[in-house]
């Protein structure tokens, strides 16, 4: 078994990197963007594009990281209202066949600069050579051409809930993933919303850091458990109970009575019960 | 000879384990100790904190005039918040010691809002003056108690350690001082539960209001899992399950789980009362994106004009991996309702709907007698900061600090780099609220 499967890993190895060098290849085609309608929020290459046309022109002036921000948004509605068109904020048929027209768009050079993590901008009228600086500080040092550091066609960015950092999520995640990775969805969604609701709550610590560590909370951090990794399942949840999502009906507190030790916690009002564990206010 | 080797195998094997064992136990106790020591620093804080409370409290009741009231109410809130902090590092969730943390809370927001408040011109009443007094006296006999705590912990050398050891096993009988010295503070906070905090205050201690603007028949089981299973959309052989709410729950609704024969599960918990979708959750991988992000946000629109929600605009939309999420609200006569928000989740995989949140919009949701702006919107621009490059302007609903509906001005602007969204008081000119929008937020690294 041993010495067969060591040739088809050089196998898929090999593949992989022939797979690496035919999209970087692919890129110098030029095409324009897809037909989708590009509006606020949106995430990925249509973006990129997008981005890259409008500080061309110089209506973007800020990083292109392939995210519709509030940034791309004004300067599309300053795009459409130097150039006739109506002002909506969306990038559809017209709006983008007028950019194209209007600007050129290098999709080889943008790209390798996003997947380098470079610093670098496309305006019209400079070279490209010059616009383009290499991430900053102690970070230099990993060479671009690395198989693994190449995550190709994403952006550098990502939507964040309001008043949240991919930090607080990430540690909300742990703490999900610690307390309630055998539940389902629901009971993941519904604990990630105890810690909001906790967060919300006057006679609860004021950030999430707070709550979560706070002393017997949760048993997750009692035990360690919270510094498992989590999976992408948690993390969908905990960004569901920062929009909004609350599956507990308000609770602050959850408990799981087959291993519940305190007599304290059976006296709190119990709103539901999800999966194993009991909700209550 | 052999004898020999064993027995000095077995010596440094003893000897060995022995040091690793001394190791172990010297890393436990150092662990254990650092432990230890952040709780005592909590601890001491808690009871510095709940001092300095009482002197602060005290020099309010001295004060005449209102120009310097509001930072002093300002100082109380900064300590009760503080307080506040120390309370949570304590390993006292399994100790009913709420009622102590209720009344911290109570004391931050009742001078929050009175700091706020422009006290020149609305100086604070005698009914919040005697408030003032009662907080005063009672956080006296808290600050007595925290402090023979304190002592007793003093005097007999007690380790927090113990205390969550005792809590955790559930030991109830253990004489514990520390725990029986915060179940006398608990017992004496709870005599003050009366305390008038002025008619106002009851707002921040119950923000929601149950529901109280839904209309309709009460709905039964069986209607709710029919409206679950519309909503799903997962085949008539899917497995169902439905319950009540619990006991603890303030109003009343039907939580409905239904299970497909792929194992796909949504739940969904629908009010008693007209049966309205609280929230709605469907989950399944969604494994590439298919649609775009604005047709994603048609299917919503139609969704929501399918299910009876209208007059909606929409407010945010954004992309998460392949899941797009908007939020609407509701426009009445052009001025956008805040209050009245609901959400969609839309797969980008088949432009599926997802997931629901209308809790926040069943919630206040109500036709509402919109008063006419006292101030014009150019006097409204006229109050921002004038490095400010306006860009979109109209009329919302808010809910302001101190959690009453009034009417502003919206503006939406940019200064520099950043985008800002501005309220602005359209009848007194006062500047409610003002937000820096969320850029998206730079991936460090793939996170998660």
């Amino acid at each position: 078994m041993k010495t067969k499967s060591l040739p088809i890993k050089l196998l898929i190895i090999t593949v992989m990197c022939l797979c690496l060098f035919t999209v970087s290849s692919d890129e110098q085609i030029v095409s324009a963007f897809s037909d989708q309608v590009i509006q606020h929020g949106a995430v990925g290459d249509d973006v990129i594009e997008l981005q890259s046309r409008l500080q061309y022109l110089g209506f973007y002036n800020k990083k292109i990281d392939g995210v519709f921000g509030w940034g791309t948004y004004w300067a599309l509605r300053n795009f459409q209202y130097e150039f006739g068109l109506p002002i909506d904020g969306l990038a559809g048929q017209a709006t983008k066949a007028k950019l194209v027209k209007a600007s050129k768009y290098n999709k080889q050079f943008v790209k390798e600069q996003v997947q380098k993590g470079n610093n670098f901008t496309h305006y019209g009228g400079t070279d490209l050579k010059k616009q383009q600086k290499p991430a900053g500080g102690g970070g230099g040092g990993t060479p671009a051409g690395q198989g693994q550091q190449a995550t190709p066609k994403k952006p550098t960015a990502a939507n964040v809930p309001n008043g949240f950092s991919q930090n607080d999520i990430q540690l909300m995640a742990n703490a999900v993933y610690g307390e309630a990775r055998g539940e389902p969805y629901e009971g993941q969604v519904a604990v990630a919303a105890v810690i909001i609701n906790r967060v919300e709550s006057g006679t609860f610590p004021n950030t999430v850091s707070g709550v979560i560590f706070e002393p017997l909370a949760f048993t997750a951090v009692a035990d360690g458990q919270i510094w498992l990794t989590p999976n992408e399942r948690a993390k969908e949840a905990v960004i569901d109970a920062l929009n909004g999502w609350d599956p507990t009906g308000e609770a602050l507190y959850y408990f799981n009575p087959a291993t519940a030790t305190s007599k304290w916690i059976w006296s709190r009002p119990q709103i539901k019960r999800i999966g194993k564990h009991v909700f209550c206010e | 000879m052999i004898r020999n080797i064993i027995i000095g195998i077995l010596v440094i094997g003893v000897a060995g384990t022995a040091y690793w064992g001394y190791q172990e136990h010297r890393e436990k106790t150092a662990v254990l100790i650092h432990a230890e020591n952040s709780y005592q620093r909590a601890f001491h804080d808690l009871t510095f904190q709940v001092d300095l409370l009482h002197d602060k409290i005290g020099t309010t009741l001295a004060m005449n005039s209102q120009k310097s009231l509001s930072p002093a109410l300002a100082d109380v809130w900064k300590i009760t918040s503080e307080a506040h902090n120390d309370v949570g590092q304590l390993p006292l969730t399994l100790l009913p010691f709420n009622k102590t943390e209720q009344f911290l809370a109570n004391v931050g927001n009742f001078s929050h809002k009175a700091a706020l408040r422009d006290l020149t011109a609305e100086p604070l009443s005698d009914k919040e003056y005697q408030t003032l007094k009662a907080l005063y006296t009672q956080s006296q006999d808290i600050q007595n108690e925290l402090r023979q705590v304190q002592h007793l912990v003093f005097k007999n050398n007690l380790r927090w350690m113990d205390v969550e050891l005792a809590l955790a096993a559930g030991d109830e009988k253990a004489d514990n001082t520390i725990i029986d010295g915060f179940k006398t503070v608990e017992k004496t906070v709870e005599g003050y539960s009366e305390t008038e905090f002025g008619v106002a205050n009851l707002n921040m201690q119950k923000k929601d209001e149950n529901f109280k603007y839904l209309e309709g028949e009460k709905i039964t089981k069986r209607e709710a899992v029919n409206i679950a299973k519309k909503y799903a959309g997962l085949g008539e052989d899917s497995e169902v399950k439905v319950t009540e709410n619990g006991k603890g729950s303030d109003y009343g609704f039907f939580s409905v789980t239904l299970k497909n024969s792929n194992d796909i599960t949504a739940s969904m918990d629908i009010t008693k009362k007209g049966g309205q979708p609280i929230w709605y959750l469907l989950s399944r991988d969604v494994e590439k994106q298919v649609i775009s992000l604005n047709d994603a946000s048609n299917k919503a629109i139609s969704f929501l004009k399918e299910n009876g929600f209208e007059n909606l605009d929409m407010f945010e939309s954004a992309q998460y991996d392949n899941v797009g999420v908007f939020t609407f609200v509701t426009n009445e006569n052009d001025i956008r309702i805040y209050p009245d928000a609901i959400k969609v989740k839309v797969a980008l995989d088949n432009g599926n709907i997802i997931g629901v949140s209308a809790s926040d919009y069943l919630k206040s949701h109500h036709t509402r007698e919109i008063p006419e702006p006292a101030i014009t919107a150019e006097e409204a621009r006229g109050e921002v900061n004038p490095n400010l490059q306006v860009m979109e302007q109209r009329q919302a609903i808010i809910m302001n600090e101190l959690k009453e509906e009034v009417l502003c001005h919206e503006i939406l602007g940019t200064l520099g780099d950043d985008t800002y969204r501005i309220f602005i008081n359209a009848e007194n000119g006062i500047e409610e609220k003002v937000e820096k929008l969320k850029q998206a937020e730079q991936v460090y690294e793939d996170v998660v």
